[in-house]
C-alpha cells in the first residue's frame, strides 16, 4: 500500500486509486465537477487541482493515480497539500473561470439549493468576479420530455456525455464545436433514446440539465425526503421519494452498490405523476351496470353478501405485479380461511413452483456478481426493457472485459447496449445447448463463471416449466453451479413476483391458477374473483363473475370490477418486496393515500371481519410476525442470501420436452407496463417518443 | 556561418526536384540498409550522442525520448510524425514535405526501426493539401522502389501512411494528435500515461516533429560528432529558422543553432525594415513564446538555453519581427484571438480564459480599459498557465505576459490617451 | 471559432462516387482492424470535396455509417475541425490568413480586396463563384500575406494582386499558385543566399518543378475542382 502525506498526516492508501479518492478516504474533501467514480476520468474541469510537493505545477487529483507518484529522493512519501496557497490559488482560479460565463440566474434555477457550483463557489471561490465583458449565451437544446436544458449554465464537465456513452450505452450526447463555443447536444436535438437517460440530470453538477417535469415545482429544502424502494421492475432500485404535503414531487436514486449503484430507470424516476391521476380515492360499487361511489361499509357489505357462506372452491384471488408481501399474505390467509385453493400471483401465467426451492425462481448470481461473469446466455429475455439498470450491469461487465464478454441470445431480436450473438428463436436451440450440440455450449463450458438468464417470455407459456428445467439442465451441464457460483438466473419483470412465490401465493391442492381461474370465470364456475391490483389479465373473459378489485388506480381491473376497494400505492405504505435476486426490501410511506384509500392489508382484514372469517392479526406487526413464520426468508431485510443450488439441479432432471414455439417479447411498451405508469402523462409522452411520434422541435437542425 | 555542405535541407527552396531520383542524387536513401544493420540501440545511441533536441518546440532530447519506448512489448509500437505545423510564424516543415519528402520518409524508417516500430503515421495538417499530395507521391515512390513496405531492400518491415487533419492547431499537441488519428476530436489526453506507454490505439507510441525526423538520416550518415560539432553545447546542430514580419526579405533558412539573432536577420533576411534601430520587438520562437525587446535582440543567440534565460524560448524558431510601426497590443491581441479560436474547449482555464484574455486585450488595444486591468490581466494569464491539461494554456498566456512585462508603458499610454475622451462602453467585435 | 451549425437546407442524399468509394475502402485499410474510425477525417474531407466544398447532413450520416460510428461522434468531428464547411461555399473559396505574421504584412488589405471583389465575409457571391472567410495561421508565414484558394496557396500578395487573381478566376483564366511576386518558394525575394554551392547537389541535375512549387500534378496551375 502506497504511503502519502496528505496535509501533513501520513496515510496508507490502497494501490491504484486516484489522489482525489485517497483524500476522500482520509476525510479530506477536494472540490470536483467532472470527476465521478462511476464514469471514466475526464480531468477537464480542473477544480481538483492540488499541490504535490516537487511537481512544477498543481496536478488534477482526479486523474493522478497514487501509484504514479514517487517518494522524494530522501524517502519522504509523496506529499499533497490540499490547503496550501498553491492549491487555493489554482482552485480559486478555476472557479473564477467557471463563473466567467455562468449566468447569475440562481434565483430562477431549479438546481438552486443542490448545486455543486453554488456550494463550491462558496467554499473555494473568490469573493467577487473580475470579468467585466459580456457573458456567453448558449442556445438551449431539446433532449426529450424528461430533460430541461439551460445550456448557458453548462460548465462542460461532460459527465452527461460520458454517462450516455459508457453506462447507458446509447451514444447520443456529445460536445460539439470547440473552445468557448463548445456545446453539449444530441444529434440534431433528437430526444435521448435510453430508458436511463434522466440520470444525466442527477449527474449534471449545475443547472444546465434539470428535470423537465419537475421544473419550478419546489426547492429542495422544502421537500420531505423518504428513502424507499422502486417497484417499477423487479430490480428493487433504491430510491428517495421527495414529497411536499400530499404530493410526491420527484423520485431520485439512492446509492445501493449491490443493486442499482446510483442509477434508476426513467420509469422509476418519472412515474410520480401517475401517482396523482386516475387514483381510486373512494370505494365504488356497481349498481345497474354502472360504478358509483359508495362508503366503505356499503362496499364491504356488498362483498360480504356475496362471499359469506359461499363455496371456497368458487372463490379465486389473483395478485398483481405491484402487490406487496403483506397484502398478499393477508389475502392468502383469507383464501385459506375460505377454504379456497384458487390463488395465484403469476398473472402472466408463468410456471414457477415455489415448492421446488427458491433457487428455481431467483436471479441467483446476484446483480452485483454480474461483474464476475465471463459468459452470458439470455433465454427469451430483453434485459434492457425488463430491467434497465440490471442491463447496465451486464454492459459494465462487457466494458470491464474490453468487449470480450460473449453474450448469446435465444429469442426475439432485441436492441441491447452491448453486442450479442442471436443463437436461435426458441426452445430447440436451448435444447441443442443443453445437449452440447451447439457451439455456444462450448463457450459456456469454457467460461469460469457463466450465467444463464431467463426472461419472462421463456416462462410465461404453457410449457414454461419444461423450458425452466431445460435451462436448468444447461446451467448444470456447463458448470454454472459450482463452488459458490450459481449462474442460473430468473429475471422477473414484476416487483411482486418473488415475494408472492416466497409466500406460496400459488394454487393449492386442486386449486386453479390464473389461466384456469379466468376460464372458470368465463364458464360461470367461479363466483367471486378477488383481484389484488391485477390489471394485466383479460378482463373481458371473466363472464358474470363477481369481481372485487383492490388497488390504487382506475385501470383495467377497476373497469371490470363490481366492487372497488381503494388501496395505497407503494409510496403510501410501508411494505415488503423481494426483488428478482430474492433480496427483501421495504418501501416507506412518503405521503398518505388519497381520499378514503387505505393500506391494502387492512382492507383485506376489514373484508375478513365482515364475512366472519377474521384474519388472525390486528396490526401490521402481528401480520408480519405470522408472515415471517410462514416465509422466514422475508425477514432477512436488505441481504442477499444464496439459495440452495441443489433445487436447480433437481429441476434439471425433469425430462419433458417443450414445444418449438419461439420466444416472444415480454414487454410491448416499456413505459406502460403497470397501472401507475399508464396513469402517467410523462410515461405516455416517453412512449410516444419511443414510437418515433416525437421529433426534434424548437431550435434549428 | 554554416557552410552549404553542412546543410541538411539542400532543396529547401525547391530549386531541384523532390522526386526519388533527385533526392537520391542529393544523398537520400544512401546506405540506409547499412545504418539499419547497426541495430536498434546503435541508432538511439548515435542520436543521443548528436545532442539532437526535438524541433517541434519543446526541445526534448530526441534519443532520450526514443529510449523510453518499451523493448519487449507484445503490443505493436508506432511512430507518429507530427506534421501538423500550425504555430504562427512557423513554416519549415512545409518546405521539407514539399521539397525534400524523402528525407522525412527515410528518417521515419530509421526512427521507427530504432524504436522497433513497423508502422509510422505522418499526420499532416489539413490545409497543406498540395504538400500532402507530394508527400503521398513520395511515399508511393518509396514503396515502388521497395525502400519501404514489407520485405523491402532495407531489411526492416516498415509501413508509412500519410494521414491528415482538418483545421485544428491543437492537433499539433502530441496526445491531441493521437486522438485525432484515432478518429476523435483533437482533445489532449491526460498524462500520465505517456504515449511511450499508452499512445496510439493504446500501444507504445513516439511522436516526433518533421524536422527532427528528417534530420536523422544525415546524423546517421555523417555521424553524431558532425552534428554535435555544429551549434553550441546542449544546443547542437542546424535548425530551420523562419523569418517573417517586418524584415526586408522574409525567408526560411537553415543555420547553426546558437547563431546571433541580429546576424540571422541581417545576413539572410535583408535586415529589419527601416534599419536595426527601427526594431520594436521580436517573437523568437513562434507565437507562443513571449516577445523580446529590441535591446534584448541586440545580442541574443538563437538557441534553447539563451532564449530561456531571457524568459522566452526557441520554440519552433519561427521568428516574427515587428518594427516600430507595429501596434504591439493589437499584434499580441491577434495572437490571443488565435489561441481563443484554437482552444479545444476541454478544460476550464483555457476554454474560459482565452476568450477573457482576448477580450481584455482588444479593449486595451483601443485604450478602452483601466490601468488596474493590466495587473488583473497578468494575473489571469497566471491562472491559465500551468493549470490546463496541455500546453495550449501556457502558450496563450506567455505572449500576453511578454507584452505586459516588456511593453506595459505602451498599454498605459493608450489607456491614458483614451481616458481623456469620454468613455463609451464598447463591445469587442469578434474577429471573424 | 464561432458556433457552428449544419446548413438549414440540405440535400436528400449523399453517396460516394464509385472512384471515391474505392478510395475510401482503401483508405480504411491504412488503419488496424477495428480502428476504421481513424479514417473519419479523410473520408469526410473527400465527401466535402465531392459535395462542392461543404459537408451535408446526409454526407455526415453516410460517413458515420460507413465507419460504424455514432452520428453524434461524427457531428462532433465536423463541428470541431474548422476545415469542414457546414454551409455551402463558392466555387472558389478564398481563405485569408489573418493571424499575426500575415496581419503584420497586410492581411487587412487582403480582406479589403475580398470585400471589394467578392462581397461580405462568409457569403457566396451571386454568381456562386466566390466566397471568402478569414482563417487562422496557414503556415506560410515567410510568404505573408497569403490566401488559400481551394487547394492552393497564393502567397506574397497585395490588395491589388489578390484583386487581380479574383478577377482572373472570375473570367475562367488559370492563375498559377505560389508566390505572386516572383519569389522562389521561401527563399529571399532577391534570390537564395544559401544553398548556392552547386557541388552539394552532386549528381542531382534536376531543376525546379514546373507548376505550383513542384506539385505532383504539373498541370495543376489553377484551383482545381474543389
Amino acid at each position: 500500500m502506497p504511503k502519502l502525506i496528505i496535509d501533513g498526516n501520513e496515510h496508507d492508501v490502497p494501490d491504484g486509486i486516484t489522489l482525489i479518492q485517497a483524500c476522500g478516504l482520509v476525510g479530506v474533501e477536494i472540490p470536483r465537477f467532472c470527476f465521478h467514480e462511476r464514469l471514466s476520468i475526464a480531468g477537464n474541469c480542473r477544480m481538483c487541482l492540488v499541490e504535490v510537493v516537487g511537481m512544477p505545477k498543481p496536478i488534477a487529483s482526479c486523474a493522478m493515480s497514487v501509484s504514479d507518484l514517487r517518494p522524494s529522493p530522501d524517502g519522504t512519501p509523496p506529499t499533497i497539500n490540499t490547503k496550501s496557497e498553491t492549491t487555493r490559488r489554482a482552485q480559486e482560479g478555476t472557479m473564477e473561470f467557471l463563473l466567467v460565463n455562468h449566468p447569475l440566474d440562481c434565483p430562477i434555477c431549479d438546481q438552486g439549493g443542490e448545486c455543486d457550483l453554488q456550494d463550491q463557489a462558496m467554499a473555494y471561490g473568490f469573493n467577487a468576479g473580475r470579468f467585466k465583458d459580456n457573458k456567453r449565451a448558449v442556445e438551449d437544446k431539446y433532449l426529450g420530455p424528461l430533460i430541461k436544458t439551460a445550456m448557458t449554465r453548462c460548465i462542460h464537465c461532460t459527465r452527461c456525455v460520458r454517462f450516455m456513452t459508457e453506462v447507458a450505452g446509447v451514444p447520443e450526447l456529445g460536445l460539439i464545436g470547440r473552445g468557448e463555443d463548445a456545446e453539449i447536444t444530441s444529434y440534431l436535438e433528437h430526444g435521448l433514446h435510453s430508458n436511463l437517460s434522466a440520470n444525466v440530470v442527477d449527474l449534471c453538477p449545475v443547472g444546465a440539465l434539470t428535470s423537465k417535469p419537475y421544473a419550478f415545482q419546489a426547492r429542495p429544502w422544502e421537500l420531505t425526503k423518504t428513502p424507499s424502494i422502486d417497484i417499477m421492475d423487479a430490480v428493487g432500485s433504491a430510491i428517495r421519494v421527495d414529497s411536499r404535503g400530499k404530493e410526491v414531487l420527484r423520485i431520485l436514486p439512492r446509492i445501493n452498490d449491490a443493486v442499482n449503484e446510483e442509477w434508476i430507470s426513467d420509469k422509476a424516476r418519472h412515474v410520480w405523476d401517475g401517482l396523482r391521476s386516475q387514483r381510486l380515492d373512494r370505494p365504488y360499487i356497481r349498481k345497474d351496470g354502472k360504478l358509483s361511489p359508495c362508503s366503505w361499509d356499503e362496499a364491504i357489505a356488498a362483498i360480504a353478501e356475496r362471499v359469506k357462506g359461499a363455496d371456497g372452491a368458487k372463490f379465486g384471488a389473483i395478485a398483481g405485479d405491484l402487490a406487496a408481501a403483506e397484502e398478499m399474505f393477508a389475502l392468502k390467509t383469507l383464501a385459506d380461511q375460505l377454504g379456497s385453493p384458487n390463488i395465484d400471483c403469476r398473472q402472466d401465467g408463468s410456471k414457477f413452483d415455489p415448492g421446488l426451492g427458491r433457487a428455481t425462481y431467483l436471479f441467483n448470481t446476484s446483480i452485483n456478481r454480474i461483474e464476475e461473469a465471463d459468459a452470458v446466455l439470455l433465454v427469451g429475455s430483453d434485459p434492457r426493457v425488463e430491467a434497465p439498470v440490471l442491463n447496465s450491469r451486464i454492459r459494465k461487465r462487457w466494458k470491464q472485459l474490453d468487449g470480450k464478454l460473449p453474450v448469446g441470445l435465444i429469442g426475439s431480436d432485441v436492441d441491447l447496449t452491448y453486442p450479442y450473438v442471436r443463437l436461435g428463436a426458441g426452445p430447440e436451440t436451448l435444447a441443442d445447448i443443453a445437449n452440447g450440440k451447439h457451439d455456444f455450449a462450448k463457450t459456456l463450458t469454457e467460461a469460469k463463471k457463466p450465467m444463464v438468464i431467463l426472461g419472462p417470455p421463456a416462462m410465461a407459456r404453457p410449457d414454461g416449466y419444461e423450458i425452466l428445467s431445460l435451462a436448468a439442465k444447461v446451467a448444470t451441464g456447463v458448470g454454472a453451479l459450482d463452488d459458490g457460483w450459481n449462474g442460473f438466473n430468473i429475471l422477473h419483470a414484476a416487483a411482486a413476483r418473488v415475494a408472492g412465490l416466497d409466500l406460496g401465493f400459488v394454487p393449492g391442492k386442486n386449486g386453479l391458477g390464473t389461466t384456469d381461474m379466468i376460464a372458470a370465470a368465463g364458464r360461470g364456475d367461479l363466483d367471486v374473483l378477488y383481484l389484488l391490483g391485477a390489471d394485466e389479465i383479460d378482463m373481458s373473459a371473466l363472464g358474470e363473475t363477481f369481481v372485487i378489485y383492490q388497488g390504487s388506480h382506475g385501470d383495467n381491473g377497476a373497469h371490470r370490477a363490481d366492487v372497488i376497494l381503494p388501496g395505497a400505492a407503494y409510496t403510501e405504505k410501508e411494505s415488503t418486496y423481494a426483488n428478482t435476486e430474492g433480496r427483501v426490501q421495504m418501501t416507506a410511506r412518503a405521503i398518505f393515500p388519497p381520499g378514503d384509500a387505505r393500506e391494502d392489508w387492512s382492507i383485506v382484514k376489514a373484508v375478513s371481519d365482515a364475512i366472519g372469517k377474521s384474519l388472525p392479526f390486528g396490526t401490521l406487526q402481528e401480520l408480519r410476525g405470522k408472515m415471517y413464520a410462514s416465509a422466514p426468508q422475508l425477514a432477512q431485510l436488505d441481504t442477499f442470501g444464496a439459495a440452495q443450488e441443489s433445487s436447480v439441479a433437481k429441476m434439471a432432471e425433469h425430462a419433458a420436452k417443450p414445444s418449438d414455439e419461439p420466444f416472444g417479447i415480454a414487454i410491448d411498451d416499456y413505459y406502460l407496463t403497470n397501472a401507475i405508469a399508464r396513469a402517467s402523462a410523462i410515461m405516455a409522452s416517453l412512449s410516444a417518443m419511443g414510437a418515433d411520434a416525437e421529433k426534434a422541435t424548437g431550435t434549428d437542425g | 556561418m554554416l557552410q552549404d555542405q553542412d546543410r541538411i535541407f539542400k532543396n529547401l527552396y525547391g530549386l531541384h526536384g523532390w522526386q526519388l531520383p533527385a533526392a537520391r542524387a542529393r544523398g537520400a536513401w544512401d546506405g540506409t540498409k547499412d545504418i539499419i544493420a547497426r541495430g536498434h540501440d546503435a541508432i538511439i545511441e548515435e542520436v543521443k550522442a548528436s545532442g539532437l533536441r526535438g524541433r517541434g518546440g519543446a526541445g526534448f532530447p530526441t534519443g532520450l525520448k526514443w529510449s523510453f519506448m518499451p523493448k519487449d512489448d507484445p503490443r505493436p509500437s508506432y511512430l507518429a510524425v507530427n506534421a501538423d505545423e500550425s504555430e504562427p510564424g512557423t513554416c519549415k516543415d512545409r518546405e521539407i514535405m514539399r521539397h525534400d519528402p524523402h528525407l522525412l520518409i527515410e528518417g521515419a524508417m530509421l526512427a521507427a526501426f530504432a524504436m522497433r516500430a513497423h508502422v509510422a503515421y505522418i499526420y499532416i495538417r489539413g490545409e497543406f493539401i498540395a504538400e500532402r499530395e507530394i508527400l503521398e507521391a513520395a511515399v508511393a515512390e518509396a514503396y515502388e522502389a521497395r525502400l519501404v513496405g514489407k520485405n523491402n531492400l532495407n531489411g526492416w518491415d516498415f509501413d508509412v501512411y500519410v494521414h491528415h487533419g482538418a483545421g485544428a492547431y491543437i492537433c499539433g499537441e502530441e496526445t491531441a494528435m493521437l486522438e485525432s488519428l484515432e478518429g476523435k476530436k483533437g482533445q489532449p489526453r491526460l498524462k500520465p500515461p505517456f504515449p511511450a506507454n499508452c499512445g496510439l490505439y493504446g500501444a507504445p507510441t513516439t511522436v516526433n516533429n518533421v524536422e527532427t525526423i528528417a534530420s536523422v538520416p544525415d546524423i546517421m550518415r555523417r555521424g553524431a560528432s558532425w552534428f554535435a560539432g555544429l551549434g553550441k553545447p546542449n544546443n547542437t546542430g542546424t535548425k530551420l529558422y523562419c523569418i517573417s514580419g517586418h524584415v526586408n526579405e522574409p525567408c526560411t533558412v537553415e543555420e547553426e543553432m546558437g547563431i546571433p539573432l541580429r546576424e540571422l536577420l541581417e545576413k539572410y533576411a535583408g535586415g529589419v525594415r527601416g534599419g536595426w534601430d527601427n526594431l520594436l520587438s521580436v517573437i523568437p520562437g513562434g507565437s507562443s513564446v513571449p516577445c523580446l525587446t529590441a535591446q534584448e535582440c541586440d545580442d541574443v543567440t538563437m538557441d534553447f538555453d539563451a532564449l530561456k534565460a531571457l524568459g522566452s524560448g526557441l520554440g519552433t524558431a519561427g521568428i516574427i519581427v515587428m518594427d516600430k510601426s507595429t501596434d504591439i497590443i493589437r499584434a499580441i491581441s491577434r495572437i490571443s484571438y488565435f489561441y481563443k479560436h484554437e482552444s479545444c474547449g476541454q478544460c476550464t482555464p483555457c476554454r474560459e480564459g482565452t476568450g477573457w484574455m482576448w477580450r481584455v486585450l482588444e479593449r486595451m488595444a483601443d485604450g478602452n480599459a483601466q490601468r488596474h486591468e493590466i495587473d488583473m490581466l497578468f494575473e489571469v494569464t497566471k491562472q491559465v498557465e500551468g493549470h490546463t491539461i496541455c500546453a495550449l494554456g501556457d502558450a496563450a498566456a506567455w505572449p500576453i505576459q511578454g507584452l505586459i512585462k516588456n511593453f506595459r508603458h505602451i498599454i498605459e499610454e493608450r489607456i491614458d490617451a483614451r481616458a481623456t475622451e469620454p468613455l463609451s462602453p464598447s463591445v469587442p467585435e469578434a474577429a471573424e | 471559432m464561432s458556433v457552428r451549425r449544419l446548413a438549414a437546407e440540405q440535400p436528400d442524399d449523399f453517396v460516394f462516387t464509385p472512384e471515391n468509394l474505392e478510395w475510401a475502402q482503401a483508405t480504411v485499410q491504412k488503419y488496424p482492424e477495428g480502428r476504421q474510425a481513424s479514417a473519419v477525417i479523410p473520408l469526410l474531407w473527400r465527401a466535402q470535396v465531392q459535395n462542392g466544398g461543404w459537408v451535408s447532413e446526409p454526407a455526415l450520416r453516410y460517413v458515420a455509417e460507413m465507419l460504424g460510428m455514432a452520428y453524434i461522434r461524427v457531428y462532433e468531428i465536423v463541428t470541431f475541425y474548422t476545415m469542414f464547411n457546414l454551409q455551402p461555399v463558392g466555387r472558389y473559396y478564398v481563405q485569408v490568413c489573418g493571424t499575426t505574421p500575415c496581419m503584420l504584412n497586410g492581411s487587412e488589405d487582403l480582406k479589403e480586396a475580398c470585400r471589394k471583389h467578392i462581397g461580405p465575409k462568409d457569403t457566396v457571391s451571386d454568381d456562386g463563384k466566390f466566397s471568402w472567410t478569414e482563417v487562422e495561421c496557414l503556415g506560410a508565414c515567410v510568404n505573408a500575406p497569403m490566401v488559400q484558394i481551394n487547394k492552393y496557396y497564393y502567397e506574397d500578395l497585395t490588395e491589388e494582386s489578390l484583386g487581380k487573381i479574383i478577377e482572373r478566376l472570375r473570367k475562367g483564366e488559370s492563375v498559377p499558385p505560389g508566390p505572386q511576386d516572383g519569389r522562389q518558394g521561401c527563399a529571399p525575394k532577391s534570390g537564395p543566399n544559401t544553398l548556392i554551392d552547386s557541388s552539394i547537389y552532386g549528381a542531382d541535375k534536376s531543376g525546379p518543378e514546373p507548376g505550383y512549387a513542384g506539385t505532383s500534378d504539373s498541370k495543376a496551375k489553377m484551383p482545381g475542382p474543389y
